[in-house]
């Protein structure tokens, strides 16, 4: 098989070229879109913003990486966005000192309190109680809201807090601090999971739970932290878009992030069957999802229309990535061998 | 395990060349399959007698016509959500295509088509996005939850590029099919929408109880690969289901703009969940191969009623309605799943 | 035995299908006679599977011709092969047990009225199928009321609804009990006198034996040869099956002299009143350093139940379990391990291998659970372990890289115990370990797990073929009806009748 080949078997393959497709595509129309600047000590440029914008969907898809790996979904992530920003802000906006550090670091402790609490319960959903992960965390993605305007007593909470405006909109060595956090965790997780056992363990567990268990496995502690990873992460991603506005909307805060957050970790290769994961598969899926919203604007492209560009560019790199479609690629350089049915032996 | 009663015999005394089935082991008279309706029929009598006693005015021909008749999209919806829900699919677009229905009904009024034109053309753009879920799930293979979201985020973006803003609809027959209302004085009316809801409701009963299609559904959703290996069109029923899913959707969309009488681009959004959960809180379990349409609908009045109690209740603020969902939801998942372990 | 009429009804000529990187079948010959069971024999890999779904339209074939009732044909799939009268009851019963039992026989044809299911005519039609395989059941109860044995019963009068002149038997035997293959047995003879011709595909030679009326065998996908039974004695089927001298075979059963277990000390493991209700009764056993305990009973009988406990796969509701001297509660999995208690499971696919992992990664995989996700194995340790027992097992391919999944039942079974061998355990429980797997390999278990004993092992060896218990085990326990009837010390008075005996009259010498 040639090189060429074999490249577009990779996974990773054609979500790239859109990636540098959309890329070639903005730099055509506007020559300067891949350009870096220096302003006042920051770096600045089309290149700069992706990243920082990538930074929230980049947290949740991380999560949503980890728990899909176990053959799970998690579709509470937004509300628990919603609910990170509800009961920080509350907490600081009812402080007496809202721009002390101390005062938002400890609401955002008792942000970060709530969120792992509700990712206990999504896990105790799922791994104890063994209900499935589409429905056991609907049932925050459901009441979750409703309980972040319980909190916020259904006004959109407004801050003034220089400390915590910085996680969004401050830099640090010329790059953005919301980036800067999100590389943060996605090194720590890759980390981990690699260096660690954890990241085979979670596959071996997403690819048969009952054979992981009997050979001693602890799966229901493994499916468990999953959760509780992945509500931690969407709670930072809480706090970034929330500081972002410098406000809690509980209606809106992480609307369909849950959507786009599966959607990357699928572009990125990792099956919703669970099993095998990648986490550059998911970094790159965000990537894709950024730099479209972006490329839009630049492309001149109605704003209106930037759901539809999404679903046609999500359709052709599922539809390249479908086994069908790759296996008649594949064929097309080969002889054709029979395809094999899915039948048990 | 289910051979031991076969092992018993074998081991004791020769038995009868006549092999019967698992005579010591008579099932109760109710059939395990209805108890979750049953558990969501309990839930909304309860409801309507803590409503009737609460509130004057509540149990009155008047406030249950109107949650039938407010909620008829929403049964449409449920119904199709069911047949996906069935074969073990799941179905995200619909809240998007009861946008798109609208949308384009509105934007084809606007542009002086005529009613028996537009009418169905509203319905079909949902057969022909379900079709086009269908052929994606099916011919490549993708996961439903994927194709149906692509399929969503694909209704959405064209609602935006019809009607980017709010577009009223003028139309004599929409305008006569909002206002028509068949009933007595006393309240206990029904209009048009909901006429077509309960023949919804009615067709896909028949449809899923009584024909072929219908038990290859339930067959699919009991196991897929069963289904193949014993000669079922699986194929043809897996493209269909998300046909009918979308057909309804379109359906849903066109009672909306009866509804709204006008065409809105965000229209319906996250009213899919509101299917699924209705789909869940009448007893049809996610994995597929059980459940009732009937269920569904009971579902969808459950929801409806949560609605009107809080705005009975007066001082409840709106987002009570969501907690209570999420609650009840979470109250019927933990039910479903006991059954299903004491089952085992 | 009925005569065959001269012309085949099912012919196929030079069947070939290759797959990436193997030839499944090459230019297979076979034919099917109406009124006739003919055995389709062969090792795992051999082509038996590929063969059955080649004539079913499963898979598309390369070349060769399928001839069905004297017409040509390219099935398209499992539809159109019963649409021409071929169907096939496979090993997994292939039905679905949220619908009823008519309407598992009737799906697809059910009786319409006006385009509607008339459902009492259709319940009517589906008794009328089943009488005529004597099976008297409700029509309308739950599928998933019945045992394995009904449920394969109603597959074959699913078969019948489309008025198959073939009929594909899959190794419909592999889950049931002997009086349940007995009842299968009466069907299939009467089946055969209608006329209808049918393919069994089975492991067990004494069915085969009893039931064929014709045998092809197949080797590495191709055909060695179509005999007669009678004409043909098992040792030679076996030759012609595996390819190879029966050396391995014989040289297993030459090892029969009986090491004498020293069981002056403390068990290894002591169970006292262990038990869990609804799985099996409460029960003593005790295992010893170096000692083989064979387990035998039908399935179903508990032995399976009584592993999982010993393991604590299963916690026990009653009973004590010593372990070493300790008394220990063995709640799950981890509890075992952490005793040095190593459990292999009867099912390799769904409780044993990690499909899509690799051959490396399933086989430190219980070394890694032991440590906690937080010590991953070292990687110089990984690779000896796992090229140790990779040679040692004789795993093939040998490539600690391969696809877990991929590999052949035998081999996956190995790397399930090397898995186990890895954490050094002091007592292996190996539920089935020779089930489904080649000859050659599973002598190649069977001298492994001697072996092991020998050095100081203690082993609970579980199988469905008493003689397979007898060679190996220095004890055996004899459950029935999920409880524990009888144990004995193995001896050459101790064969196969006496066993049977005692599993049949239920213990005396408890």
């Amino acid at each position: 098989m040639t090189g060429l080949a074999q490249l577009t078997r990779h996974r990773l393959f054609w979500p790239i070229v859109a990636l540098v497709v959309l890329l070639l595509a903005s730099t055509l129309k506007s020559h300067t879109f891949l350009e870096i600047t220096v302003r006042d000590g920051h770096l600045y440029g089309a290149p700069i913003d992706i990243v920082r914008r990538s930074s929230i969907t980049l947290l949740v898809a991380l999560g949503m990486t980890l728990v899909i790996a176990t053959r799970g979904i998690d579709l509470s992530v937004g509300a628990v966005m919603a609910i990170a920003g509800a009961v920080t802000l509350t907490q600081i906006a009812s402080s007496p000192d809202p721009g002390a550090i101390s005062t938002v670091a400890l609401a955002m402790l008792t942000g970060l309190a709530v969120c792992l609490a509700i990712g206990v319960f999504n896990g105790f959903l799922v791994a104890v109680l063994g209900i499935q992960p589409i429905i056991a965390t609907l049932v925050i993605m459901t009441a979750g809201r409703g309980i972040a305007m319980l909190i916020t007593g259904g006004q959109i909470t407004t801050v003034t807090s220089a400390p915590y405006k910085t996680l969004a909109s401050g830099y640090w060595l010329g790059l953005p601090v919301a980036a800067l956090i999100a590389g943060f965790f996605f090194a720590a997780v890759a980390f981990v999971t690699r260096r660690t056992a954890l990241g085979v363990l979670i596959e071996s567990v997403g690819i048969n739970p009952t054979a992981s268990r009997l050979a001693g496995v602890r799966a229901r502690t493994i499916i468990w932290t999953v959760y509780v990873l992945c509500a931690l992460f969407a709670c930072i991603a809480g706090f970034l878009q929330s500081s972002n506005i410098m406000a809690a909307d509980s209606n809106n805060a992480g609307l369909f992030i849950e959507l786009d957050a599966i959607l990357a970790v699928v572009i990125g290769g990792t099956s919703l069957a669970g099993g095998k994961f990648s986490l550059t598969g998911t970094l790159v899926g965000v990537l894709v999802l950024t730099t479209l919203t972006l490329s839009i604007t630049v492309l001149g492209i109605p704003v209106n229309a930037v759901s539809l560009f999404k679903a046609l560019v999500v359709i052709v790199v599922c539809l390249l990535q479908s086994p069908v479609v790759q296996h008649k690629l594949r064929a097309r350089r080969r002889q054709a061998a029979p395809v094999p049915v899915e039948v048990p032996a | 395990m289910a051979t031991d009663e076969i092992t018993v015999k074998a081991a004791g005394k020769r038995p009868e060349p006549r092999l019967t089935g698992s005579v010591g082991r008579r099932r109760p008279t109710l059939d395990r399959r209805y108890l979750p309706v049953l558990g969501t029929l309990v839930v909304l009598a309860l409801m309507l007698i803590i409503g009737g006693a609460r509130y004057e005015n509540f149990l009155t021909g008047r406030v249950m016509a109107n949650l039938l008749i407010n909620n008829s999209f929403l049964i449409v919806l449920a119904v199709g959500m069911t047949f996906v829900i069935l074969t073990g699919g799941i179905d995200l677009s619909v809240g998007a295509v009861v946008a798109l229905s609208t949308c384009l009904s509105a934007w084809m009024f606007l542009h002086g088509w005529p009613a028996y034109v537009t009418i169905p053309a509203a319905v079909l753009v949902g057969t022909l996005i379900g079709w086009v879920i269908g052929v994606m799930v099916h011919v490549f293979e993708i996961q439903p939850f994927i194709a149906t979201l692509a399929a969503m985020f694909l209704a959405r973006g064209l609602c935006y590029v019809i009607a980017p803003e709010s577009i009223p609809i003028t139309d004599p027959t929409i305008v006569k099919l909002s206002e028509t209302r068949w009933g007595t004085d006393n309240g206990l009316v029904i209009t048009p929408s909901g006429l077509i809801a309960l023949a919804v409701v009615v067709i896909a009963f028949v449809t899923l109880h009584y024909t072929r299609f219908g038990r290859t559904v339930y067959a699919i959703g009991g196991s897929e690969q069963s289904a193949r290996l014993m000669g079922l069109p699986v194929a043809r029923t897996k493209v269909l289901v998300y046909v009918i899913s979308g057909t309804c959707a379109g359906l849903g969309g066109l009672l909306f703009a009866i509804f709204a009488r006008s065409g809105y681009s965000l229209t319906g959004v996250g009213m899919e969940l509101d299917a699924i959960a209705a789909v869940v809180i009448g007893g049809t379990l996610l994995t597929g191969g059980s459940g009732f349409v009937l269920g569904s609908v009971l579902g969808v009045l459950v929801l409806g009623l949560i609605q009107t109690i809080i705005t009975f209740e007066g001082t409840l603020s709106s987002w009570w309605t969501k907690i209570v969902i999420g609650a009840l939801l979470l109250i019927f998942v933990i039910l479903q799943r006991l059954l299903i372990v004491r089952r085992r | 035995m009925t005569v065959p009429t001269p012309s085949p009804i099912v012919q196929m000529s030079g069947i070939s299908i290759a797959f990436p990187g193997v030839k499944a079948l090459d230019g297979v010959d076979f034919r099917l006679f109406p009124g006739e069971v003919h055995a389709l024999m062969g090792e795992n890999g051999a082509g038996k599977s590929t063969l059955i779904k080649a004539l079913t339209g499963v898979y598309g074939i390369d070349s060769g011709r399928i001839v069905v009732g004297g017409v040509e044909q390219v099935f398209s799939g499992p539809a159109a092969a019963q649409a021409a009268g071929v169907s096939t009851v496979y090993q997994e019963v292939n039905l679905t047990d949220n619908l009823s039992v008519a309407e598992n026989v009737m799906l697809g044809h059910e009786v319409r009225r006006f385009g509607l299911v008339d459902w009492r005519a259709t319940r009517k039609a589906a008794r009328t199928y089943l009488e005529a395989l004597n099976l008297d059941i409700d029509p309308r109860s739950s599928l998933s009321s019945h045992s394995l044995a009904v449920q394969q019963l109603v597959a074959i009068s699913r078969a019948m609804v489309v008025d198959a002149q073939v009929l594909i038997l899959d190794e419909p035997t592999s889950s049931l009990d002997s009086d349940e293959v007995a009842r299968l047995f009466d069907v299939i003879r009467t089946l055969r006198e209608r006329g209808v011709a049918i393919l069994f595909v089975s492991h067990f030679l004494d069915q085969v034996y009893a039931i064929s009326d014709r045998i092809t065998v197949l080797r590495n996908g191709a055909l060695v040869g179509e005999y007669r039974p009678a004409e043909l004695p098992r040792v030679e089927l076996v030759g012609k099956m595996i390819g190879r001298a029966l050396e391995v075979l014989t040289e297993l059963e030459g090892s029969t002299e009986r090491v004498v277990v020293d069981r002056s000390g403390t068990p290894l493991l002591q169970a006292i009143g262990v038990g869990r209700r609804g799985s099996i009764e409460p029960f003593d056993l005790d295992v010893y350093p170096g000692e083989i305990v064979g387990l035998a009973g039908l399935l179903g009988s508990g032995r399976t139940e009584l592993a999982r406990l010993l393991y604590g796969a299963d916690h026990a509701d009653t009973g004590e379990t010593i372990v070493g001297g300790v008394s220990t509660k063995l709640r799950n999995p981890r509890a075992g391990l952490s005793r040095s208690i190593a459990f292999s499971s009867e099912s390799r696919k769904t409780e044993g291998i990690i499909g899509d992992l690799t051959v490396r990664e399933n086989i430190v995989l219980g070394l890694q659970a032991e440590r906690g996700w937080l010590r991953r194995v070292p990687k110089k340790k990984a690779d000896e372990v796992v090229s140790h027992y990779i040679e040692a097992l004789g795993v093939r391919p040998a490539n600690p890289d391969a696809i877990a999944g991929n590999l052949s039942g035998g081999n996956q079974q190995k790397v399930l115990l090397a898995r186990w061998l890895a954490t050094a355990p002091k007592l292996l429980i190996l539920d089935e370990p020779t089930r489904g797997i080649d000859v050659g390999a599973k002598a190649e278990i069977q001298k492994l797990v001697a072996d092991l004993a020998a050095q100081g092992m203690s082993v609970v060896f579980i199988s469905a073929e008493l003689d397979e218990v007898l060679r190996l085990s220095h004890r055996i326990a004899v459950l029935r009806d999920r409880r524990k009837v009888a144990e004995l010390v193995n001896s050459d008075d101790v064969t196969t009748d006496v066993v049977v005996d005692l599993i049949a009259s239920g213990g005396t010498s408890a």
